[in-house]
């Protein structure tokens, strides 16, 4: 259902969310980017529609707010464990048409893997997703080229247009004009509510389209752009943790400095680009080399998991190219590897 | 009818004698080294048209115009007038140039505009210092570099401001790649390690370089809120002592050092050798004849420091003594 409503409407109807859900939407993190007086677009808990970003791609995804960088598994004592508990509240998620899409991949790795993950499923199953439109298209992003620009599985989306806001309501617990659950409390009075057509705002091109390899043969694995890649890439992982797909984590047994012989597990983000990824007892490791590892990667964004699950892993958000440090265009490698594989490779 | 000029009015205006007689040189200062391409092509002009068309790029990031006639002076400084004002210098009487020169150009690197590991905006607290102590005849040397690497060799002057950061670490962003820790051994002075799978920073070691925040792939190091500097004191070059700077104060603030630098002029002013050829003598020689515990005495007057901010006890300085 659509629904048109005035600004200071809208802002009251964000605040009847907050008392009732946890929001967490893209904002700028002012200083806190890579060098002095530089901010960070990133997730973090909005209190007002103003602290969202709408028209700007934050620099690390939406991933977090669902998956901890660090989360406890559980703590230890000697002869007992303890699970920490979930989220208190329910997740409203602001995100854009490209991390929709990657939920999707994170649902597929974390609950339709063999098993479910206990920790993902608490998390999860209380998060709503509000759709933010894309009026433009960003720099990087090439989500025409994945088919990942529109989404449709969105609990409401939402467009700040001026004095005027655009809600277009799937899920009837946002619709603004739901009779109140709370027996104590009355509706919210929006004066300015009316029903209307809303449907997302979404690009059909981007400034950056990517050509997928439509397979990939076995010469691809050794690949001379593979050596090049790896002599440019410095192992740093932030093509990882900035992608939304990425979900890679390892373990830490932590035994507290007072008393060792209490502690707790985590699992913290890991990057298959980051030394001592591969390592395991003995001290044995693969893919040693940054190619390798970049080729195992790229293969595994846009081959291997399809294998597994029919669709490409990647959404084309473009992060990974936006926050490159090195310059390492991962679009621009996908194409390059498309190119190669049409022609017949020369041993 | 000779040339009958006065070269001690002529060198306070920021002219040259030159070795050629009547020929001199026109400086113009450049706080920061940063400037408007608007200020080359009038430089281009006057080079052209006074001098013999070449122009030196001074040690301190200043101009200096070789081969104008020193009867031309008047007519320069009408031409300097714009500059003056682009760069927004102070001035006593328009038209009439630079009313000091002793007080030297105050140079920075480049600073956080362009260099991924400056702490801050050099060239913007350059103009600020500039706006505060020129113009002035005194012989005071000041740079600013936007980290403890010195790319301005911040050290070699009587103030050098050094940017400092102090890392604000989120172990809740950290996920142990330890980026930070090789950064800091490789490029700075190896202050960070592993505990637990969490970084731990040597405060005492740790010299606020910001190199740990850059190289942070999850934001977990970030920059603080609040800029910190560095003021070294008393570095000199020259044919008795040259000696690289000492550390003053450690994580200060900008508004303090310059009462610093401010409460020195008062000092230097109260203590230059009255025998000093035309008031010059380096502020360290001063301090060296009058004591540490003197200069510090006024340098601090009137300063409330940050409580993080460290203050030397005593400065001791080295470097190559040859009288």
């Amino acid at each position: 259902m659509g629904y048109q409503l005035s600004k200071p409407d809208a802002d009251r109807l964000f605040q009847a969310w907050t008392r009732q859900y946890d929001v967490f939407a893209p904002v700028r993190m002012e200083g806190e980017g890579c060098f002095s007086d530089t901010d960070i677009l990133r997730y973090g808990q909005v209190t007002s529609l103003d602290q969202i970003l709408w028209d700007q791609k934050s620099d690390y995804s939406m991933k977090e707010v669902l998956l901890s960088i660090n989360e406890t598994l559980f703590y230890f004592t000697e002869d007992q464990t303890t699970v920490p508990g979930g989220p208190r509240k329910d997740l409203l998620i602001f995100l854009k048409a490209c991390d929709l899409h990657a939920v999707k991949r994170l649902d597929e790795i974390y609950l339709k893997n063999g098993f479910e993950d206990f920790y993902y499923r608490r998390v999860r199953e209380r998060a709503h997703f509000i759709l933010m439109g894309c009026e433009n298209t960003c720099d990087t992003g090439f989500c025409v080229s994945m088919g990942t620009n529109q989404a449709e599985d969105y609990d409401a989306y939402m467009k700040v247009e001026g004095r005027q806001v655009l809600l277009d309501v799937r899920w009837e617990a946002l619709a603004p004009d739901r009779k109140s659950q709370e027996p104590d409390q009355d509706s919210l009075s929006l004066p300015s509510l009316c029903q209307t057509e809303v449907s997302p705002d979404y690009v059909t091109e981007n400034k950056e389209k990517v050509t997928l390899p439509r397979s990939l043969s076995n010469e691809s694995f050794t690949r001379e752009i593979w050596q090049e890649y790896g002599s440019r890439c410095i192992g740093c992982g932030r093509c990882n943790f900035v992608c939304p797909t990425c979900t890679c984590f390892t373990m830490q047994d932590i035994f507290y400095q007072d008393n060792p012989r209490a502690g707790e597990r985590r699992r913290v983000w890991a990057s298959c680009q980051v030394d001592g990824y591969t390592d395991m007892a003995g001290g044995h490791s693969y893919r040693k080399s940054q190619g390798d590892r970049m080729r195992f990667k790229v293969m595994h964004k846009i081959h291997d998991f399809k294998v597994r699950t029919g669709y490409t892993m990647c959404v084309g958000c473009g992060r990974c190219d936006a926050v490159c440090p090195e310059y390492i265009s991962y679009a621009n490698c996908i194409s390059r590897l498309a190119k190669e594989e049409e022609v017949p490779h020369e041993k | 009818m000779g040339l009958d000029i006065n070269t001690k009015k002529l060198k306070k205006n920021a002219f040259r004698v030159s070795k050629k007689r009547g020929l001199g040189a026109s400086r113009i200062r450049v706080p920061g080294g940063y400037l408007n391409a608007e200020v080359l092509g009038m430089v281009q002009e006057i080079a052209q048209t006074y001098g013999n068309g070449y122009v030196h790029l001074t040690t301190r990031q200043g101009f200096e115009i070789e081969g104008i006639r020193l009867e031309d002076m008047d007519e320069i400084n009408r031409k300097l007038q714009p500059i003056i004002q682009l760069l927004d210098i102070n001035q006593k009487e328009p038209g009439t140039g630079y009313p000091a020169s002793g007080t030297r150009n105050i140079s920075a690197c480049i600073g956080n505009n362009v260099c991924p590991f400056a702490n801050y905006n050099t060239a913007q607290l350059a103009k600020r210092i500039e706006k505060e102590v020129f113009p002035n005849d005194l012989h005071f040397k000041i740079a600013l570099t936007g980290c403890p690497n010195d790319c301005a060799k911040a050290r070699m002057h009587d103030f050098g401001i050094i940017g400092m950061t102090m890392p604000q670490y989120n172990p809740d962003r950290c996920v142990a790649c330890q980026a930070c820790i090789k950064g800091c051994k490789s490029l700075s002075v190896n202050a960070l390690r592993l505990e637990n799978y969490k970084i731990k920073r040597d405060e005492e070691k740790c010299v606020g370089c910001g190199v740990c925040v850059t190289k942070c792939p999850t934001r977990a190091f970030t920059r603080s809120a609040r800029k910190y500097y560095k003021l070294t004191i008393m570095g000199r070059t020259g044919k008795k002592n040259p000696r690289l700077g000492e550390d003053f104060l450690v994580w200060a603030d900008a508004d303090n050092i310059i009462k610093i630098i401010l409460n020195t002029y008062r000092f230097v002013d109260k203590y230059i050798s009255p025998d000093a050829p035309a008031r010059k003598e380096h502020i360290g020689y001063i301090i060296d004849r009058v004591g540490f515990e003197e200069y510090k005495k006024w340098a601090l007057e009137g300063v409330e420091l940050l409580p993080e901010t460290l203050v030397k006890e005593c400065v001791y300085w080295s470097g190559i003594h040859f009288d």
